[in-house]
């Protein structure tokens, strides 16, 4: 492996939830890692954010890491999980309350309903 | 650097020859697209396989700074 592919999987196995993106979760720096960073942060996940954007090693590593070519790309348990597209689909869907719940990760569920009631 | 909607969907149906494939231009650029894509090879997948399965058939426009495609939004199924 790698350096920078050692550098993902260490750091998808010691963070029950991970986001790699452009930009930072309180500063995204494109409109699909921040709609991704959005989610997760209303729905008051704990999670760590990698900025692509400050590592061309991760951010081309990523993609080869999850055979995905595009970011953001969220991991939960060390398992890639999906990009925007997937991820804005199980969140109206509610599967993604079901991995968290599965995965034993907290998130508000309120929050997620109301996610939900505003896109209905 | 840009690419029409013909290329896209011969591009698709190279590898999805039976797919339903729907196409929008979202942002008039030729660069911002969204893409549904129906196909029977789906069944049983989950959606990051299926998925994969698209960007493997647009064989590296996506690729990046050097693709020719920004932005796919993707919905993949099987036929109902």
């Amino acid at each position: 492996m790698t350096d920078a592919k050692n550098r993902i999987d260490e750091t998808v196995k010691a963070n029950d939830v991970v986001l790699f993106m452009k930009g930072t979760k309180t500063m995204p720096q494109c409109g699909f890692s921040s709609r991704v960073a959005g989610v997760l942060n209303f729905m008051g996940i704990e999670y760590a954010d990698v900025n692509v954007l400050a590592d061309e090693g991760i951010r081309q590593g990523i993609k080869d890491y999850s055979d995905w070519p595009t970011i953001p790309q969220l991991y939960v348990k060390g398992e890639f999980v999906g990009g925007c597209d997937i991820i804005t689909e199980m969140t109206l869907s509610g599967e993604l309350d079901t991995l968290f719940q599965e995965n034993g990760v907290t998130y508000d569920k309120d929050a997620a309903e109301k996610i939900r009631e505003a896109n209905a | 650097m840009a690419i029409s909607i013909p290329e896209l969907e011969a591009l698709l149906h190279e590898t999805f020859p039976d797919a339903k494939v729907t196409i929008t231009d979202l942002a008039g650029d030729g660069n911002h697209y969204a893409a549904e894509v129906i196909d029977e090879s789906f069944r049983g997948k989950n959606r990051v396989q299926q998925q994969r399965s698209v960007y493997a058939a647009l064989k590296g426009k996506m690729d990046g700074a050097h693709g020719e495609l920004h932005a796919l939004a993707l919905t993949t199924k099987a036929p109902e």
